[in-house]
């Protein structure tokens, strides 16, 4: 902890002050999509008015976003996608953790710095071929598309994680459970996995909300609008050429970012352990 | 199944107690159970691996080796959509090289990188240094200050571009109402300034990360050494750059080295903001990479710019990766 010293007013200036003007910067962005979400179009096109506050807050825009635009089916598709991409995710990530932390075979190293070089290969780069592979599959405008190629970027980290986990677990609770007459196998699943539930956790929390977040991937494999995931949605289909609907747009936005926040509050210390533990691992 | 065995008439390997019985015993061979084939098989270290691995080892093959080869392959071809593609060696590269476009792309691409970096990882430090002590509504303010890395990309950064709309900015309304300008500001009409808004964006976007992780860094300092520098008249200038600095740069390595990856793949949000306007100036490799070849239909070409981005990443990996080695 830094030490303070010094008057209250310095304390004040060189602590409060930046402090606040940090949140402000910080949140002022949502302030912006709540209010504008709320305030009647007479109002956020007219550029006279005060655009901090309203006094005719509508609803207007949520209902022209949930009847006039398929949100609640983008809702359900993104939900369905970062679920299953996460389970799978957390799946490999599990068993090539356990793999990379514990056991002793000759490719674990340059295993290892494999599965790290995947982030020489962001998706910037590999859209326009990996386009390709999915139409081959069959799977172009389709979920299934989305879900098996998040795991690409999801399970590197998984891996990462859960193998920095499984090295904090000591060797000894497994062989005693060895010695016991229990196989590798049963050990690891009985033993070893529900001692690294907080780290199953926080990984499971940074890869939904990454998922959520995904853009360039949905952009280029979905085209229907049923298909169509929050993101992707919210930004195509509330423009028509080049007129902006910011009212719903903001709301859409509003409602798109809601399920991620909620989520990420509940488990706030899981997702800093999954961010530092990434970085530090 | 049990297994018979004759005793021959002097069974000097006869079990201690037996009679010696001059005639043939038909005896049991003890049954020792013999584990099923599968689980024998998985207690060896070398099988257990190769299947736990595989799931893994499967997706990232089918999903980034295979389509990354492709990808070399459609950069060196003549690809469009419609037909297939011919060999063309270089001549990608080459159009490439003479196109204005993809030269301020490149130009862009750096100085996005390299500007939003140094702004995030200066502002992240100040948040961190301030997030380092306790103060009343510190859980709350420091779960807030992640909102806008939480937040979809896509979905904050549409809020961003309501905030500079060439019409209704909030930002002219104050500066306007304060007396500052007279006429607005066209923030996403022109192309330095246009710049300027993605990195404000970026900053805004990734400066929590840093935070975050730097404050993780931070609380591995041990105060008393500061209390030290402190006891022998070190400012409190001096004591971060001498006390919590250097103690604090192998975390800082590596976030920096991870956000320059990010930041230099960049597409969501110049893709929202300008889509690369206004008149293509403010493209990046992976904004530029999708205009030829989803809007063009260019995929040999498009390719071409997407592979760009590689060298530079794979600088940036391999120091990342002797960095690591060298301080194991």
């Amino acid at each position: 902890m830094a030490v303070r010293y010094g008057s209250p007013l310095k304390r004040v200036m060189t602590f409060h002050v930046p402090l606040a003007l940090l949140v402000v910067a910080t949140l002022f962005p949502f302030y912006w999509m709540v209010i504008t979400s709320i305030r009647p179009d007479t109002e956020l096109y007219n550029v006279k008015m005060n655009p901090f506050f309203t006094l005719h807050p509508t609803v207007k825009h949520f209902e022209y976003l949930f009847d006039l635009t398929l949100f609640p089916r983008w809702a359900w598709n993104t939900l369905f996608i970062a679920a299953v991409s996460t389970g799978i995710s957390l799946f490999c990530g599990l068993l090539a953790g356990y793999a990379l932390a514990r056991l002793q075979f000759r490719w674990a190293p340059p295993l290892g710095t494999m599965i790290f070089i995947t982030y020489l290969v962001p998706p910037t780069l590999l859209f326009i071929p990996l386009g390709d592979v999915v139409k081959t599959f069959g799977l172009g405008d389709t979920p299934w598309a989305l879900i098996l190629t998040y795991p690409t970027f999801l399970i590197p980290f998984c891996t990462w994680l859960l193998m920095g986990y499984f090295k904090t677990i000591p060797r000894e609770i497994e062989d005693c459970a060895r010695i016991d007459g229990a196989s590798r196998i049963r050990a690891m699943v009985s033993i070893t996995f529900p001692l690294a539930v907080p780290g199953i956790l926080s990984a499971g929390i940074f890869a939904f909300t990454l998922s959520w977040n995904e853009f360039l991937y949905a952009l280029v494999f979905l085209s229907s609008p049923q298909q169509k995931t929050i993101p992707i949605g919210v930004f195509t289909e509330l423009v028509r050429g080049d007129v902006f609907y910011w009212g719903p747009l903001m709301a859409g936005a509003l409602l798109g970012s809601i399920p991620v926040a909620l989520v990420y509050s509940m488990f706030v210390e899981h997702y800093v352990t999954a961010l530092t533990g990434a970085v530090k691992g | 199944m049990t297994e018979q065995r004759i005793e021959p008439m002097l069974a000097e390997s006869a079990r201690p107690g037996a009679a010696a019985i001059p005639a043939p015993i038909v005896v049991a061979k003890p049954r020792t159970r013999r584990p099923r084939r599968l689980g024998e098989l998985l207690e060896r270290e070398h099988i257990l691996a190769a299947v736990l691995l595989a799931p893994t080892l499967t997706i990232l093959t089918v999903f980034i080796a295979y389509p990354f080869v492709l990808g070399v392959w459609l950069a060196v071809s003549d690809k469009v959509v419609g037909r297939p593609g011919a060999f063309v060696g270089l001549r990608n590269f080459d159009v490439n090289i003479h196109d204005a476009i993809f030269l301020r792309a490149f130009q862009n691409t750096f100085v996005y990188t390299f500007i939003a970096t140094t702004l995030k990882l200066a502002l992240g430090m100040l948040a961190a240094l301030l997030l380092n002590n306790h103060f009343r509504f510190k859980r709350i303010v420091r779960a807030s200050m992640l909102l806008p890395w939480i937040v979809p990309t896509v979905l904050s950064t549409l809020a961003w571009q309501w905030m500079f709309d060439a019409t209704f900015s909030v930002f002219n309304w104050v500066l306007m109402n304060v007396g500052i300008i007279n006429k607005r500001i066209l923030w996403l009409g022109d192309g330095v300034l246009a710049m300027g808004c993605l990195i404000t964006v970026n900053v805004w976007r990734g400066m929590p990360f840093f935070a975050i992780t730097l404050l993780a860094g931070l609380q591995t300092v041990n105060p008393d050494l500061h209390e030290a520098a402190q006891i022998d008249g070190a400012n409190a200038w001096q004591r971060f750059w001498r006390v919590t600095l250097p103690l604090i740069k192998p975390i800082m390595l590596v976030v920096v080295l991870f956000s320059m990856i990010a930041t230099f793949a960049d597409f969501q949000l110049i893709y929202v903001l300008t889509r690369g306007g206004p008149y293509s100036s403010t493209h990046v490799f992976g904004t530029y990479a999708y205009e030829i070849a989803m809007r063009a239909a260019k995929l040999g070409q498009g390719a071409s710019i997407s592979l760009s981005l590689f060298p530079f990443l794979l600088m940036v990996i391999i120091f990342q990766l002797w960095y690591i080695r060298r301080s194991d």
